[in-house]
């Protein structure tokens, strides 16, 4: 049976990996791919890099990440932050990716979906949709790092990706980010059921608990964490033995 | 002198990664990414990766002037068939009703929609993630992988072959499918051992050590 996937996230900041609550008072947490290979060995399924370098000069220091790990890390890597163009995709999978996020370029220019998934294929594209509660039952999706209303529903939107041609969704709640009160499960459900492309749960992860009903509650084919995975509260092993336990199905 | 693996370049897919974890397997190897036919006459071992719609795959592979390289070192030499590398050996594929290299005979269908876990929930296409391969037949290459062994897949369609005997590999998504495919000199996988860990290193260690 194919496993539930748990995909630690890294940070980066101009080449660095950083660590922060709610993206204040960032902190050198080391390098990206001893980090990267650390979470390898401890038998994470993936690695997400998000790039949040915010100077233009040290953009291309992902690219040199990516192509240092991809010769020590032999896992999926993708990479998100700052991806706006299919040169930008094409530059990042020549340089040992796998998969390419798009958040707020893909609302701005949703074509941006389209004719990346078709000059790469679908399977190499991520959408990440930020998604913030209105009413209960409602999302809207938020982009520029969650400071703006994209004016757009998540459900729908979710839909509206997989027609453009991406191959998974990379779902945030903004309510829960950085809480560890648990993923938002009305969220995940909503939209792992409105789609049939993979869905990944990212944003409150707290506990085990927390990530075990991301899968079955939440019905997510992964989770996405950080921070429990960082400050060393739990090895990617502990969690799925964890989730073994629960009787969730894992790559151990 | 050392022995020559050739990674064939065709545009398509990550290359990058299958070069990096072949170089880690096999330090004594010279191992080159090529474009140049000649380069797959010359190699001790071909391996053919492949990412994405098999009708582009193919298209890139002909504009290349490869068609003919391939076909001859799937002959002739130990060849490595990875996702698309793997489907292309086969004849009609449903993407864009495309034409493979027609080695082998069978389908390369898309998974049908609607699929579901014993759960009740949505099997979703792509099948992206890490899943079991049984080993249905005793193979050099599966040396040292335990049975049911777990290897990171990525695709929408999967092969079909016409004779059963083909299938060194199965896997579970909804149905059993071939997830690796063996004859004579050639052995092709539809998941990524590029990408599957440790289990994945030691199947491309194996195969740069393979005598077929």
């Amino acid at each position: 049976m194919l496993a539930k996937r748990i995909i630690p996230c890294l940070d980066v900041n101009a080449g660095r990996v950083v660590k922060g609550v709610n993206f204040v008072e960032l902190r050198d947490a080391g390098d990206p791919v001893e980090i990267a290979q650390r979470y390898d060995a401890q038998g994470a399924d993936e690695i997400t890099f998000l790039d949040i370098t915010a100077s233009s000069d040290d953009r291309d220091l992902i690219l040199h990440i990516i192509e240092a790990c991809a010769a020590k890390v032999f896992i999926p890597l993708t990479v998100g932050g700052g991806v706006r163009k299919v040169e930008d995709v094409r530059r990042l999978l020549n340089a040992g990716a796998d998969k390419v996020s798009m958040n707020t370029a893909a609302v701005t220019n949703p074509q941006l979906v389209a004719d990346a998934s078709a000059k790469v294929g679908s399977q190499c594209i991520v959408v990440a949709i930020d998604a913030k509660q209105t009413v209960p039952g409602k999302w809207e999706v938020f982009t520029h790092g969650g400071r703006k209303s994209a004016g757009l529903d998540a459900v729908d939107w979710a839909r509206q990706v997989q027609a453009l041609g991406a191959g998974e969704i990379l779902l945030t709640s903004m309510d829960r980010d950085g809480t560890k009160s648990g993923f938002d499960i009305p969220l995940t459900r909503a939209i792992a059921d409105a789609v049939s492309i993979p869905v990944i749960a990212s944003g409150g992860v707290g506990t085990l608990e927390h990530l075990a009903a991301g899968v079955t509650e939440g019905r997510a084919d992964a989770v996405l964490a950080a921070s429990i995975f960082h400050f060393g509260e739990y090895s990617v092993r502990e969690a799925k033995e964890y989730l073994r336990s629960k009787g969730i199905e894992v790559r151990l | 002198m050392k022995e020559m693996i050739a990674v064939v370049d065709y545009g398509m897919g990550n290359l990058r990664s299958v070069a990096k974890a072949l170089e880690h397997v096999a330090p004594d190897a010279e191992v080159r990414v090529t474009s140049v036919p000649a380069d797959l006459a010359k190699a001790a071992r071909v391996v053919v990766p492949g990412q994405g719609a098999m009708p582009d795959c193919m298209r890139e592979l002909d504009s290349r002037g490869l068609r003919e390289a391939v076909i001859h070192a799937a002959a002739s030499k130990p060849f490595l068939g990875i996702c698309v590398g793997l489907q292309m050996l086969f004849g009609l594929a449903e993407e864009g009703n495309t034409h493979g290299l027609g080695i082998l005979s069978g389908r390369v269908p898309r998974f049908p929609s609607g699929m579901t876990a014993p759960d009740g929930s949505l099997l979703k296409v792509p099948h992206m993630g890490w899943n079991e391969v049984r080993q249905t037949n005793a193979h050099a290459l599966w040396q040292g992988l335990p049975d049911d062994t777990r290897f990171y897949f990525v695709h929408s369609y999967y092969v079909a072959p016409d004779q059963a005997y083909l299938g060194a590999g199965l896997t579970s998504y909804g149905i059993d499918f071939a997830s690796a495919v063996v004859r004579d000199n050639i052995f092709a996988v539809q998941f990524h051992p590029e990408k599957s860990a440790d289990a994945g290193l030691r199947l491309l260690q194996n195969f740069t050590r393979w005598k077929p």
